[in-house]
This record gives structure tokens, C-alpha cells and sequence, in this order.
């Protein structure tokens, strides 16, 4: 295993909104199949590097890697435009707030990106559409418009749209925060099947519960920095240093 | 004084609905322009670079600062005199819906901006790039959510297409002066073309429910 590459690296990367540096040297490697949950409190800089990991924000410095493949590469103008949509197809990403089209029903935001972006034929891509909604427990909402489902339904939704595009690795940001408590769940078990599929996940969540049940690795940010990492074992019960302490007592006493 | 005697409308009845016709014809493609105009009018005024956008915004000024009429006469016997000869019905079509085209890229403009960034970080983060971002996930959404405002102009301009009887177009306005000038009866005649626009606009409206409910269904 070890000398297989990475799936996702990230090497010394910076970023400042302004006078604010939000991160401030960040170094990660997440292989094939790992599930890493980044944990931490607000403005530590968590949302902020799963984002730069496709592009969404861009470094100051440092180098994004997926699959053997740099992310943020030095290109200009439309060269950098035709790679990073190519990149980003290959990573899936799932937002607080869903994020899906109101103007398209269920299926079609599902399948336009296999359509337009892979060429895949209108039936094929609308088996995909019905076969992963079916995965996430939604099928009979083929049809709906996002504004007619509960939050619950909207991510699960969310999912399966990045899904239909097979990426390479899925990163999720705060995919729960937005949701009602009793909604939390359908959205969990999703994710947590895909775990078991062994898809490569970055998950940034306020949930520490989840990510002890998921991940394989935990990582506390804050500041812009990585504190300190490890599996969820040792981070939530013997955490070494006093920040990551301090932070769980508040979280897991909650 | 003559008595109001609408049995004089009768003979004339083919010429005003000829007219009504040209009247829907021109709504219809000036329409068209002014809809597909505005949007790339704002696209541009957004997103094309500087050297583009402002001369652009340029042209829109002009336009809304400038009579329709004054816009008509150059574009018909201005444009003719320097060697460019656009017929009538074409240069009626033109002058309509680019000047109702500024009025939509306004309302476009601002439909666009409005939509959530989160739209555009959802089709970028699948893949999409600007220009597909923008015409499968950004524009859509504006035109829909400014389909009110937007129903509105072409309604406007329905009623302002009237104003291109100036440059000899045979629309409904132009059929009824044509009718009165035989007749001498210019009440009767204007009264039964603004019967006829109203109805003309009764028929545009219903359309426009049609669709503002088809969107309905995605809220």
C-alpha cells in the first residue's frame, strides 16, 4: 500500500482572504479507499481547504494533487479552464446547501452532467439517474423538482448527481449542517455506503459522532493549520494536544 | 356631425385584419430579437471583456436614451442614405426589438446576478464550465425568475409596434389610417384597431400565464 500513490495530496498550501490567512501551510495525504473527517471549529479553515482541493478557492501557494494529477496546475486562461473541468469531473463534491438546480427536475439534474459533459446517450444516462436514485433510496422522486423535497431528500439527491459523474473521490462539506436533526440520519447512511464501497472521502462535518463511526482518519484544523490527526480511537478519547481537547469537551459534552 | 355608424368597418374588415396580422408578425420577431437580444446584451455587458462590454453599453445607452421613433427614421431612411438599404418590414423588426432588447438586458442583467452563487459552484464543481454554467444553470434561472417584468415588455412592445406605421409598414394602425382615408370615419376605425389590439394582447397574455404557470411548477 504504501507505494501506491495517493489519492488526494495536498502540499503546503496557503491561503488568505484578504489580510486573513485561513490556511496556513497545509500538508494531507489520503489514499484509495480512506475516509478522512475534518473536524474543527468555525473559521479554522476546514470548508476552505476542502474547497481549494477542486479549485473552488484557489491557493496563494502550495500544490493540490488528485490521482497522480495536479489540480491547481500553473496554466492560463482557457487551458486552465479545459483542465480543471476535466479535473472536477472526477470529484464530487456535496455542499451544505445542496446546491442542486430548482429549475430541472430530480433526473435531469442528475443526468445533464453525464449527458453534456461525457457525451453519455439520454437513456443511458437516465438508467444511471434511476439506478443511483434507487441507491440513495429516492426513486420514486425521479420526476420531482428539488423544491417539492425535504432537505433530507435534497442532499441525498445531491449525492447521487455527484455520483452519476463516477468520480474518483467525494468531498463533502458539512453535508448535514443545514438539515433538521431528524433528517441528519438518511443522509448518514448514505454516506456511510458508500464507505463501505470503499470510495475515497473527505468529509468535513461538526458531527463527531458520524465521523468516529466513518472515518478511518480524523484531522482537527484550526487556526489554518492541521493540530493534530489520527484514527478516531485515539482523536476522540486520548487526543494529545490541549487545543483538540478543549474543542472536543465543548463538542462531545454537547 | 356625423352619427357613429360602425356598418362602415365591414368592407375594411380584411384590410384591418391583414393588418392585426402584421401586427402579430412583427410582435412576434421583434420579440424574439428583443429576448435573444437582451440576454447576449447582458452576457456581454457582464462578461465580455472591457473592449467589448463597454462599447456595448455604449449602444444600449443610446438606445434607451433615443426616441423609438428617432431610432426607427435612422435605422429605415439613415441607414438607406449611406448605402445600406433595409426594407421596411425588416428595419421595423430591428428598430423594435433592439430597443426593447435594452429594456430586457437591464432586467436580465440584474436576473442573473441574482442567482445564488451556490448555483454556479454546483455546476462548476461537476465539471461544467462557465459558458455551459451560464446557459444550462445561470440563464435559465434568470429568465425564469424575470419572466414577469420581461411578459411585461413584450406586452409594451405589442402596443408600441404601432409606430412603425411611420416608415409604411401596413401593421393595424397603418390599415385603419389607410381605411379612414377612404371613408373619413377615423372614430370608427380606431376604435375597432384598439378593439383589435386588445385583443391581440388578451391572446399574448394568456401565453404569457402559460408559461410563468409552467414555471410555477419547478418553485
Amino acid at each position: 500500500m504504501s507505494t501506491q500513490r495517493p489519492m488526494v495530496e495536498v502540499r503546503g498550501a496557503r491561503k488568505s482572504f484578504g489580510a486573513v490567512e485561513v490556511l496556513r501551510g497545509i500538508d494531507l495525504s489520503v489514499d484509495r479507499g480512506q475516509i478522512v473527517a475534518i473536524i474543527g471549529p468555525s473559521g479554522s479553515g476546514k470548508s476552505t481547504l476542502l474547497r481549494s482541493i477542486n479549485h473552488l478557492e484557489s491557493l496563494n501557494s502550495g500544490e493540490v494533487w488528485l490521482d497522480g494529477v495536479q489540480v491547481n496546475q500553473p496554466l492560463h486562461g482557457q487551458a486552465f479552464e479545459r483542465h480543471i473541468n476535466k479535473v472536477r469531473q472526477q470529484m464530487g463534491m456535496v455542499f451544505q446547501h445542496f446546491n442542486l438546480f430548482p429549475h430541472l427536475t430530480v433526473l435531469e439534474n442528475i443526468s445533464m452532467g453525464p449527458i453534456i459533459l461525457k457525451g453519455m446517450t439520454k437513456s443511458d444516462a437516465h438508467a444511471l439517474a434511476h439506478s443511483l436514485l434507487s441507491k440513495v433510496g429516492l426513486a420514486d422522486k425521479i420526476d420531482a423538482y428539488p423544491s417539492r423535497l425535504s432537505g433530507g431528500q435534497k442532499q441525498r439527491v445531491a449525492i447521487a448527481r455527484a455520483l452519476a459523474m463516477q468520480p474518483k473521490v467525494m468531498l463533502f462539506d458539512e453535508a448535514t449542517s443545514a438539515l433538521d436533526p431528524e433528517l441528519v440520519d438518511e443522509v448518514n447512511a448514505v454516506m456511510k455506503q458508500l464507505a463501505a464501497e470503499h470510495m475515497t472521502m473527505l468529509i468535513v462535518t461538526h458531527e463527531m459522532r458520524f465521523a468516529g463511526e466513518v472515518a478511518d482518519r480524523v484531522l482537527f484544523m484550526d487556526g489554518g493549520v492541521i493540530v493534530e490527526e489520527g484514527p478516531p480511537g485515539d482523536m476522540f478519547r486520548a487526543p494529545q494536544k490541549e487545543r483538540t481537547r478543549t474543542f472536543l469537551k465543548k463538542y462531545l459534552s454537547a | 356631425m356625423q352619427g357613429l355608424d360602425f356598418t362602415v368597418v365591414a368592407p375594411y374588415w380584411d384590410l384591418l385584419l391583414i393588418g392585426a396580422w402584421w401586427t402579430a408578425v412583427l410582435t412576434v420577431s421583434a420579440g424574439a430579437l428583443s429576448f435573444v437580444g437582451g440576454i447576449l446584451f447582458a452576457v456581454t455587458v457582464l462578461y465580455a471583456p472591457k473592449i467589448v462590454a463597454y462599447p456595448v453599453r455604449a449602444l444600449m445607452w443610446v438606445f434607451m436614451g433615443t426616441p423609438l421613433l428617432l431610432q426607427l427614421f435612422l435605422i429605415y431612411f439613415g441607414l438607406a442614405q449611406i448605402g445600406i438599404d433595409i426594407p421596411a418590414l425588416a428595419a421595423g423588426i430591428v428598430g423594435l426589438g433592439l430597443h426593447f432588447a435594452v429594456y430586457n438586458a437591464d432586467i436580465i442583467r440584474a436576473g442573473i446576478v441574482a442567482v445564488d452563487v451556490g448555483q454556479t459552484e454546483g455546476a462548476r464543481s461537476i465539471g461544467f464550465g462557465k459558458w455551459q454554467t451560464l446557459r444550462h444553470v445561470v440563464i435559465p434561472q434568470a429568465i425564469r425568475n424575470t419572466a414577469p417584468p420581461i411578459g411585461g415588455n413584450l406586452i409594451a412592445l405589442l402596443k408600441e409596434s404601432s409606430i412603425v406605421s411611420v416608415i409604411g409598414i401596413a401593421e393595424l394602425v397603418h390599415s385603419a389610417q389607410l381605411a379612414i382615408s377612404e371613408t373619413f370615419r377615423p372614430f370608427e376605425f380606431y376604435i375597432t384597431a384598439a378593439a383589435l389590439y386588445y385583443i391581440l394582447n388578451l391572446v399574448l397574455e394568456a401565453a404569457l400565464r402559460l408559461f410563468e404557470r409552467h414555471v410555477e411548477a419547478s418553485r
